[in-house]
């Protein structure tokens, strides 16, 4: 019998091993594997080069990984936000190292990776300070710079919902990185919401087959959602509203 | 001369966006296009987080932390839309999907040059994000931007100073004083807003511009 739940997160990222690659899921906060990363920083494997579109926010998440000194590199298009404060620090400090890599370019070349493509063309950033020493080639008059895949030793990504199989569906925006790194990675770890019964998702719309899949570990529903249909009540960080009374939830009645 | 607001100029692009257009709006000042975009033409808006058909921001108490925009605001979902992962939504754009991007500028060169995504000062945290592949991504790529830095300097330039983010990508620049293309011979003004002139434009940006006000022009198509 397959059957690739496991009980904890921690089950989940357990055996990453210093010095691994790491992907992470999530375009900001919408599909970030927040449980995931929490278990990544007790279990405590260090020297890590992290591949994720941004660079961690505020004190928690990858920002707490980073903080704890456990990251030396990473790989992203946007590490620059308001509350990237753990980052900067570490960026000027010269104690953590940036591959910056435009949006694209990076997703093409996490999905290239999972399609066992050797390298490929690319007309993004060609003539670019981020195209620096690169091959390039005109290809019917365009000009393209040569990318290379990324692999992982690990994902850790988010989704909505799974089976026991790892056929996974996912929410909205949310979706985001999860499907190329779960096919990018050597150990592809998911959490999801719920564990749903083997046959219960529609195979009309299964986003990753469970092939890409490894580990998955049910947290509990998001607090957006209630029995799957969503109920609103919080902010973009998924906090709670302030209680009734205030101008928020007048208006929305 | 006289210059029009933001909103103004959002107006005005929006005007230009036909019926059937599907179309990124990048983060900050070009998101205020979607306010114009009347209900009578159907245009789907693009955002590269993996979304086609997004709508405006919810209600209060209706925020979505799984439906954001690529500037990582709440966004809604319009009746037809459609969601998905990052590789298929950058393919949009590079493949040449996409009919109308819209970004912000720094400078613009007269060849079509554009650096918007830094200002290459000493000590900057350099983020890129999606800001390359959607320079390249569209059929056309409109810039909107003030004419003009803080400092009074001409944003269209012979050639960029800053770090540029695409080379010869730029279709037409949308300004607060006039509408310019960019054509094989530099910039061309298609339309002058107020009592703005050409002369007052040469002034102003220091570089030869053509005059093709009353020459309907195939610039702009790339």
């Amino acid at each position: 019998m397959i059957d690739k739940t496991v009980a904890s997160a921690h089950e989940a990222v357990a055996g990453i091993p210093d010095g691994a690659t790491v992907m992470v899921g999530g375009f900001g906060r919408a599909g970030q594997p927040v449980e995931l990363i929490d278990a990544l920083i007790a279990q405590g494997a260090g020297d890590l080069t992290i591949v994720s579109n941004n660079a961690g926010d505020g004190d928690t998440g990858l920002a707490a990984l980073m903080a704890a000194r456990r990251v030396r590199k990473v790989i992203c298009s946007f590490p620059r936000q308001a509350d990237s404060w753990v980052f900067d620090g570490l960026y000027r400090e010269g104690a953590i190292e940036l591959e910056l890599v435009p949006q694209g370019n990076l997703a093409e070349r996490i999905r290239a990776a999972g399609a066992g493509i050797g390298a490929f063309y690319s007309p993004t950033g060609v003539g670019t300070e981020l195209a620096e020493g690169k091959e390039t080639r005109e290809i019917e008059g365009r000009l393209y710079a040569l990318e290379y895949p990324i692999r992982a030793d690990f994902a850790l990504i988010s989704a909505r919902a799974g089976d026991r199989w790892g056929n996974l569906v996912y929410r909205e925006t949310a979706r985001n990185f999860g499907p190329i790194m779960a096919a990018a990675a050597t150990t592809t770890a998911v959490q999801i919401d719920e564990v749903v019964p083997l046959g219960s998702l529609d195979p009309e719309t299964v986003v990753t087959p469970g092939l890409f899949v490894d580990r998955v570990v049910e947290v509990g529903e998001r607090s957006w959602l209630q029995d799957g249909v969503f109920i609103g009540g919080v902010d973009l960080e998924g906090r709670p509203l302030a209680p009734a009374g205030s101008g928020d939830t007048e208006e929305a009645s | 001369m006289s210059a029009i607001s933001r909103q103004e100029l959002a107006q005005r692009i929006a005007d230009d966006i036909p019926s059937g257009s599907y179309v990124n709006l990048g983060i900050g000042a070009p998101t205020l296009v979607a306010n114009y975009l009347t209900e009578d033409r159907e245009v789907v808006l693009h955002t590269e987080n993996g979304m086609l058909g997004t709508g405006p921001a919810p209600e209060p108490g209706q925020v979505d932390p799984d439906l954001i925009n690529a500037g990582k605001q709440a966004v809604t979902a319009v009746a037809g839309a459609a969601y998905f992962h990052h590789a298929d939504s950058f393919g949009m754009m590079r493949g040449g999907h996409l009919d109308i991007c819209v970004l912000g500028a720094f400078q613009v060169a007269a060849n079509g040059d554009l650096a918007n995504w830094s200002t290459g000062a000493p000590g900057a945290i350099p983020a890129v994000g999606g800001a390359m592949d959607l320079a390249i991504g569209a059929k056309q790529l409109y810039v909107m931007t003030d004419l003009l830095t803080k400092k009074g300097e001409s944003k269209l330039v012979a050639s960029c100073s800053y770090p540029l983010t695409g080379l010869g990508c730029v279709s037409r620049v949308y300004t607060d004083y006039a509408v310019f293309d960019v054509t094989d011979d530099g910039f061309a003004v298609r339309e002058l807003f107020g009592d703005t002139t050409i002369d007052g434009l040469r002034d102003l940006v220091g570089l030869p511009i053509a005059d093709f006000i009353t020459t309907p022009s195939s610039g702009g198509e790339r």
